[in-house]
């Protein structure tokens, strides 16, 4: 961080070249449209400037501001929390000119208009976001400063929207008319994802002790999920229609126990597939790289096999198991938005319906949400795997 | 894994079905209701396995070189400061899911062949920059001290010694890339670009399960080739350096 200035005399004014990037991006971005101006849904829209947005000198007041800002968090030589504070008051600012833009363009328009987020506010929500993610970087924070990062980001944004402030912008508009559409399809991607999830470790972790156990397993079952993975998600999702159709009709009690070629079910078992692989190999190479004194130790004290595999093996394997769910998670939350194409329900719904109207709004209206499903399953994961990777080792100093 | 010879077996099955469907009609009949057609004729399967797969060689193509050559630039003296950042774009980058990114380069480029490339390139990006940046920081230390002692400048470092050293990884950075490119090219069909995905749609149009399970074939088989030739070369390319590779 400022190990590399401290040699330098204490004013002069050093600069951080990634900072300098994101200052360039976002002071170009201060010259292109922020919004995009609709008199309805579907028609191409005017680009509306900061300084068209607002008139005179209060749209030039507000530039010099917002490049203010992009300068200040490209100073390597100012104390870092000067550089958060001012990207994260550059990212505030920006949402808070979105709402107010939108709000005010729609409140002179006739119904039926769209004010939606253009290139340049992209950008400039981008180079904010790129720079604060810089200086925070740098910083090497503790696990409970980066968790409390974690909460407090996902805490704005939910206050954000929850807000209202936002009600004008298309993407919202788009979800007040479809807000019961919208929670259901929250709800079933919720259930393809972590559904599917769970029914691969209570399958999967059994099949990666047996592997562990039997040797000469290994090979064919990692050899037929491995293959498995490789086949694309259209293609498997595709063909677990007519499968799951025939038997159905022809397996008598299986269309009781909601085997059905259409709906959620086909895209259940095909994320099914998908996440098998990662559960059982991280199941085996967490049961191998325990360490064989280990087991040999316990063995010594009186424990039988199945005492050690239960009581020491299974529980020093968990943190390898638990990167298995983080690779799982993010995969089939962003895989379960294919489940749209096939009548399986989720966000994807929305992104293809929004692709097969080319309606922008609803296109961002199925990814915005998958996008920060994965974003926060993931990090909730990765600080998960950290935390039961360091304190373990602590404990056993291995 | 699967063997050589069942590999050219297989890649020899699918270069014939792609070429002449028609002889395997007898084999999807029993799929079809209704006296729907068993082949996808619309567009010959062949024009649309040539078109995926030059769709997907170009995005990767491209992915590769921009990849390699930031990964290069990141872990250079002057690029030490991105390091960091550019390690946390590309882990955090690969948490969005690809069919986002494919959905959302509609707006900017229309539909078609180019939104898909476009995302196909992004995406692509991320595991072959991942891997590269893996690859030219984890070089066993003493080779490097052996390079600079036999005199060599930096930029023979990194094109003799580096660069090869790297490179296994590398290659299973473009192998990941390729397979996630195979798969979204599929779905890219869904905007128009011409790719095998088409027939799949065709066959959920029209619940023509002969359809699916063909398109669903082709693209299987060709993903399971692709990956057992990238599998094998990196492989021979470690073992050519003397490294033991693990799987």
């Amino acid at each position: 961080m400022h190990s590399d200035t401290t040699s330098l005399p204490r004013r002069r004014i050093t600069l951080s070249p990634p900072g300098v990037v994101f200052a360039v991006i976002g002071l170009a971005a201060l010259f292109v449209p922020i919004v995009t101006f609709k008199p309805n849904r579907i028609v191409p829209g005017d680009g509306v400037w900061i300084t068209t947005a607002y008139d005179g000198v209060a749209g030039w007041l507000i530039v010099a501001i917002l490049a203010l800002l992009f300068l200040t968090g490209a100073l390597k030589s100012l104390p870092p929390a000067v550089r958060i504070v001012a990207a994260l008051a550059g990212l505030l600012g920006t949402i808070v000119i979105l709402g107010h833009v939108a709000t005010s363009l729609i409140a002179d328009s006739a119904r039926g208009a769209r004010v939606s987020p253009a290139a340049g506010l992209w950008c400039m929500l981008a180079a904010y976001l790129l720079a604060a993610v810089d200086v925070l970087n740098r910083l090497e924070l503790s696990l409970r400063a980066r968790w409390m990062v974690l909460a407090g980001t996902v805490i704005v944004v939910v206050l954000v929207f929850a807000s209202g402030y936002l009600a004008n912008v298309s993407v919202m508009m788009e979800y007040a008319g479809r807000q019961a559409g919208f929670n259901a399809a929250f709800r079933q991607h919720l259930v393809l994802a972590f559904g599917s999830l769970g029914i691969a470790l209570v399958i999967g972790f059994p099949i990666g002790v047996l592997l562990f156990q039997v040797n000469g397993l290994r090979r064919p079952v990692l050899g037929a999920l491995n293959l498995m993975q490789t086949v694309p998600s259209l293609a498997l999702f595709g063909i677990m229609i007519p499968i799951f159709g025939w038997i159905a009709m022809n397996v008598p009690m299986a269309a009781k126990l909601g085997v059905a070629g259409i709906g959620i079910f086909p895209a259940l078992v095909a994320l099914l597939f998908y996440s098998l692989l990662p559960v059982v190999s991280n199941t085996l190479v967490g049961l191998t790289g325990v360490a064989p004194e280990v087991g040999e130790a316990a063995r010594g004290m009186g424990m039988t096999n199945a005492q050690v595999l239960a009581r020491v093996q299974i529980p020093l394997a968990l943190p390898v198991v638990l990167t298995a769910i983080r690779i799982v998670l993010v995969q089939n939350i962003g895989l379960a938005v294919i489940a749209g194409l096939i009548g399986g329900g989720g966000f994807g719904t929305f992104v293809f319906q929004g692709l097969n109207q080319s309606a922008m709004d609803l296109i961002l209206l199925g990814t915005l949400p998958t996008i920060a499903l994965a974003l926060v399953a993931g990090t909730t994961l990765d600080l998960l795997v950290d935390a039961l990777n360091t304190s373990p080792r602590k404990r056993s100093a291995s | 894994m699967v063997g050589r010879f069942l590999l050219i077996v297989l890649t020899l099955g699918l270069c014939t079905f792609v070429v002449r469907p028609e002889m395997f009609e007898a084999v999807f009949q029993p799929f079809t209701q209704n006296d729907a057609p068993a082949i996808y004729t619309q567009t010959s399967l062949l024009r649309l396995t040539l078109s995926h797969l030059a769709l997907v060689a170009c995005a990767v193509l491209a992915s590769t070189i921009i990849a390699v050559a930031l990964g290069i630039l990141v872990t250079r003296e002057f690029g030490r400061e991105f390091l960091p950042l550019a390690r946390t774009i590309a882990s955090v980058g690969q948490t969005i899911p690809p069919v986002a990114v494919l959905a959302l380069s509609v707006p900017m480029m229309g539909f078609g062949a180019a939104p898909t490339l476009l995302a196909l390139f992004l995406y692509g990006l991320l595991p072959i920059f991942e891997n590269t940046v893996t690859g030219l920081t984890n070089l066993p230390p003493n080779v490097i001290e052996a390079a600079r002692g036999v005199g060599l400048i930096r930029r023979q470092r990194l094109w003799s010694v580096e660069l090869p050293l790297a490179f296994p990884m590398i290659l299973a950075g473009i192998r990941l890339s390729t397979v996630i490119s195979l798969a979204t090219a599929t779905i890219g069909s869904t905007i128009a670009a011409p790719t095998l995905g088409e027939v799949i749609i065709a066959g959920l149009l029209t619940s023509n399960s002969a359809y699916v399970l063909q398109g669903g074939l082709v693209v299987g088989l060709i993903a399971i080739i692709i990956y057992e030739v990238f599998s094998s070369l990196e492989h021979s390319a470690a073992r050519r350096l003397g490294f033991q590779m693990d799987a």
